[in-house]
């Protein structure tokens, strides 16, 4: 009894069941949307394709819960997103003007320096907000259209592609029998999740987020902590954005990563991370992202026509929202005070 | 109570805040053409009950009388509109807009759906040339002088047919000759008959200005006096209080008086700050700072804390002269302080009383060397116990806590870095008399044990009682020390009142 209250009141809980609820309402149109089947010795199916496609946003929204743990917001994640990618694919391009199975950068370059411009812009946004004391969304505001500008003038605003094949596999390559971009996310978010919680990190971010002032008092360098979730944002930005290039093979400065930072801002609140700065919830993101995903996926898959889609979308994260809100929470809590079975007479078990 | 002069009276105004009782039956009145103090210290209820009386807040109980009559004022606009203006301390005027306008926004002359500029702008002229400014009043607000814009905020004010005027820290960014034109304008309102409510920390301009003065106390009155029968001693004594019985059981640590230098200033100054302050601190001392709010007493802690930069003078620890750049640095040379705003500066309320106890050690060992697990539960459970926190357990939110065991959690904080040097700026403001002499018991225990102690409080008689010495600040100065032997209240309140001692 005890632990199954300990489960329903952690903050993870309701987005939880908004996953669930949204995963169960595909089954119930649809019977064989939980059928996974080995095609060539990989899984397939809509709960892999879930997973797989809600990488990006859920890699962009690991780097921006930490951002919005200490009150702030990265709007340009989805615009670095697309500058990784020029980045990346220009480097194997290199000089040549043909679609080129080579590369003309080694590799292992190729991916350092791409995550390594996307540290340093992200570093940059953290400059600007912690240094400079400039508001979060409009110190962002900048990268979130320059960086887009800067992703053309690197492809020479055209679509630059790649034939390179190992290019191919970040994005579309199999592992294990799941997709490698999976993997990617693990990575990201087991190497965050040991930042945050094996080392004093997490504590650090919390505490600037809640109180930035009584943490400066208590000997932590504000300004420095800010500037590494900006960095770490950024970081995550390159992540994605290689893997987003590898998908299509292609470095798309215009489309590429279009408004995901608002879908990662969704994905972190969803996940239970408040605006307002604060508890770190890691796992509540990456399910943010799920939901995100399979709610596009159930918008699809019952063929809700195109022009209507956004609309009913945005009718179901608005009802994930209230589902949430303290309003509902509290509405819950007083309903199970009234059941013979609820809470109050399960305190005294 | 009906005073026939009476224009706003107060009666029994009773407020409350989650866990603050901010005013307890509070009478209050202001007669036709006087001006009328407010004096209290921080938290003392004057804000408080200038927000009921003009609408901020509403009130719990009592009744607000205006000209006789019974009134509820819902909000700032609607006191305006039946006649109490008020003009707080930050201007609270748009520099982007002109001056006209600055004074007419919201109720413009109009002409159907037009505003009358012409019209507008003469009337504004107008009533600005009764405050003897002439300026262009087309220009924007932000290209005049802050004394000008504190100016126009008044007439702004009394635009509006205002009967009562009250001002908030009016003077506190304006300069001497400024201060002196305000005042011509004050008298000079008062002889048309409104009735003024001052609010100042500057006792000389209380003194200059008053017809009477009303003391509160921890959100009590202590009484409506007539300035030319109170003396300035007599008024420090009343806003600070003396509640001596409680705290009899504590008294200070016996010291020899040459025990080892801790920390000093020799001649620091920092901008906006301290002025030119020396001062030592102790092994096993406590050193007691006394003056009214921003006479230097916190600024100079934050000096001692790496949180203001002096200018010129030497910081020495133990000797040598150091440069203390942040409260990290300060934390790693083994200070540490407890700040006087516990709530914006100390409790990180949303993490719980474990992780509070924690941090500032943590911020020390740095990124990479995190205390395990059950290290923290130690500790926390360690000084839970030693400091008496009243709580269920580690893990609760610190924000929950009562004010005085909030208090025991941020000295918890600092007793886990081992500190040498132990500055306290408040450490009982606020917190119920039980947990007071807890604290303070505490402190001296402290003190016992080696640590050099600046403790900092507006209560006098908590201060006599601890210290081994105190420090008078005034005006960002040090303008005395009184050695134990000559420690009383009166000796202190004498000093802070600068010397007028009738």
């Amino acid at each position: 009894m005890k632990n199954v209250r300990k489960i329903t009141s952690s903050k993870t809980f309701p987005p939880l069941v908004a996953l669930f609820g949204i995963l169960l309402f595909n089954v119930f149109l649809n019977p064989g949307f939980l059928t996974i089947t080995i095609v060539e010795g990989h899984f397939f199916g809509q709960l892999i394709d879930i997973l797989n496609r809600a990488v990006p946003i859920m890699i962009l929204g690991i780097g921006m819960t930490l951002v919005i743990a200490t009150g702030g917001t990265d709007l340009s994640c989805g615009a670095l997103l697309a500058l990784s990618g020029a980045v990346a694919v220009s480097l194997i391009r290199g000089k040549s003007t043909i679609l080129n199975p080579e590369t003309e950068t080694p590799f292992i370059i190729v991916i350092l320096a791409t995550l390594a411009v996307a540290s340093l812009c992200g570093l940059w946004n953290g400059f600007l907000v912690a240094k400079i004391g400039i508001q979060p969304i409009v110190a962002t505001l900048i990268l979130m259209t320059a960086g887009r500008g800067i992703a053309q003038l690197i492809t020479g605003a055209r679509n630059l592609t790649t034939g390179y094949p190992p290019f191919s596999v970040i994005g579309q390559g199999w592992f294990l029998m799941f997709p490698v971009p999976v993997f990617i996310a693990a990575g990201v978010f087991l190497l965050v999740w040991f930042l945050v919680r094996k080392t004093a990190f997490g504590l650090f971010v919390e505490a600037v987020g809640i109180n930035a002032s009584a943490a400066r008092y208590s000997g932590i360098n504000a300004t420095l902590v800010i500037m590494t979730v900006y960095m770490i944002s950024g970081f995550c930005a390159g992540v994605a954005g290689l893997i987003y290039a590898s998908n299509i093979m292609c470095a798309d400065a215009t489309n590429a990563g279009l408004n995901f930072e608002l879908d990662a801002i969704l994905a972190v609140v969803l996940g239970g991370t408040s605006m307002m700065g604060g508890r770190i919830y890691l796992g509540g993101t990456v399910i943010g992202a799920l939901i995100i995903m399979a709610l596009t996926k159930s918008i699809y898959a019952f063929d809700v026509a195109p022009e209507s889609a956004l609309v009913v979308k945005a009718a179901a994260v608005v009802m994930v929202v209230l589902i949430q809100s303290p309003l509902f929470q509290n509405f819950r809590g007083r309903v199970r005070a009234c059941l013979p079975f609820g809470r109050r007479a399960g305190e005294g078990a | 109570m009906e005073d026939p002069a009476a224009l706003l009276q107060a009666s029994k105004i009773e407020k409350s805040f989650p866990g603050v009782h901010a005013l307890k039956k509070v009478d209050f009145t202001l007669r036709k053409g006087e001006v009328h103090s407010l004096m209290g210290e921080n938290g003392a209820g004057k804000s408080t009950l200038i927000k009921c009386l003009t609408g901020v807040y509403g009130i719990d109980g009592g009744d607000i009388y205006f000209q006789g009559q019974s009134i509820r004022p819902t909000s700032p606009q609607h006191a305006a509109r039946l006649g109490i203006s008020s003009v707080y301390q930050e201007v609270n005027l748009c520099p982007n807009l002109s001056v006209a306008e600055n004074i007419f926004v919201g109720r413009e002359p109009m002409k159907g759906p037009f505003v009358r500029w012409k019209a507008m702008e003469k009337s504004a002229g107008e009533i600005l040339s009764r405050f003897d400014i002439h300026i262009d009043v087309r220009r924007s607000l932000d290209s005049y002088s802050i004394a000008i814009q504190q100016m126009i905020a008044i007439a702004r004010a009394i635009n509006v047919s205002a009967q009562v005027l009250i001002l908030d820290e009016p003077t506190s960014s304006l300069d001497k000759t400024e201060v002196g034109k305000l005042f011509e304008i004050v008298r000079r309102l008062k002889s048309e008959g409104m009735g003024i409510i001052f609010i100042t920390h500057f006792l000389d301009q209380v003194y200059e200005i008053s017809d009477r003065i009303t003391v509160l106390r921890n959100g009590e009155l202590v009484g409506e006096y007539k300035a030319k029968g109170l003396s300035k001693i007599a008024l420090v004594t009343k806003m600070v209080g003396k509640d001596y019985d409680e705290l009899t059981s504590v008294s200070r640590v016996e010291s020899g008086g040459d025990n080892e230098v801790v920390i000093s200033l020799e001649e620091v100054s920092a901008r906006h700050s301290i002025e030119n302050v020396s001062l030592e601190l102790r092994r096993s001392e406590v050193v007691g700072f006394a003056g009214l709010l921003g006479s230097g007493r916190t600024e100079a802690a934050n000096v001692m804390f790496g949180l203001e930069h002096n200018s010129s003078g030497t910081v020495r620890l133990k000797g040598t002269a150091v440069r203390l750049a942040s409260p990290a640095e300060a934390i790693r040379r083994r200070i540490a302080l407890c700040p006087e705003d516990r709530k914006r500066d100390g409790i990180i309320g949303e993490l719980s009383i474990r992780e509070n106890i924690i941090l500032a050690l943590q911020a020390r060992y740095g990124l990479f060397k995190y205390i395990k697990k059950k290290q923290q539960n130690e500790m926390a459970g360690k000084y839970i116990e030693l400091l008496g926190i009243a709580t269920p357990d580690s893990e609760k939110k610190a924000g929950e806590l009562s004010g005085g065991n909030q208090q025991k959690l941020i000295l918890a904080r600092w007793l886990a870095t081992e500190p040498e040097v132990m500055l306290l700026d408040e450490p009982t403001r606020g917190i119920d008399v039980g947990a007071k002499a807890e604290i303070m018991k505490l402190t001296l225990d402290l003190c016992r044990q080696g640590m050099a102690i600046a403790f900092i409080s507006s209560e006098l008689d908590e201060v006599v009682r601890m210290s081994n010495k105190v420090i008078i600040m005034r005006d960002r100065a040090k303008t005395g020390e009184i050695a134990e032997k000559d420690l009383n209240q009166d000796a202190i309140l004498r000093a802070i009142a600068g010397g007028d001692a009738s």
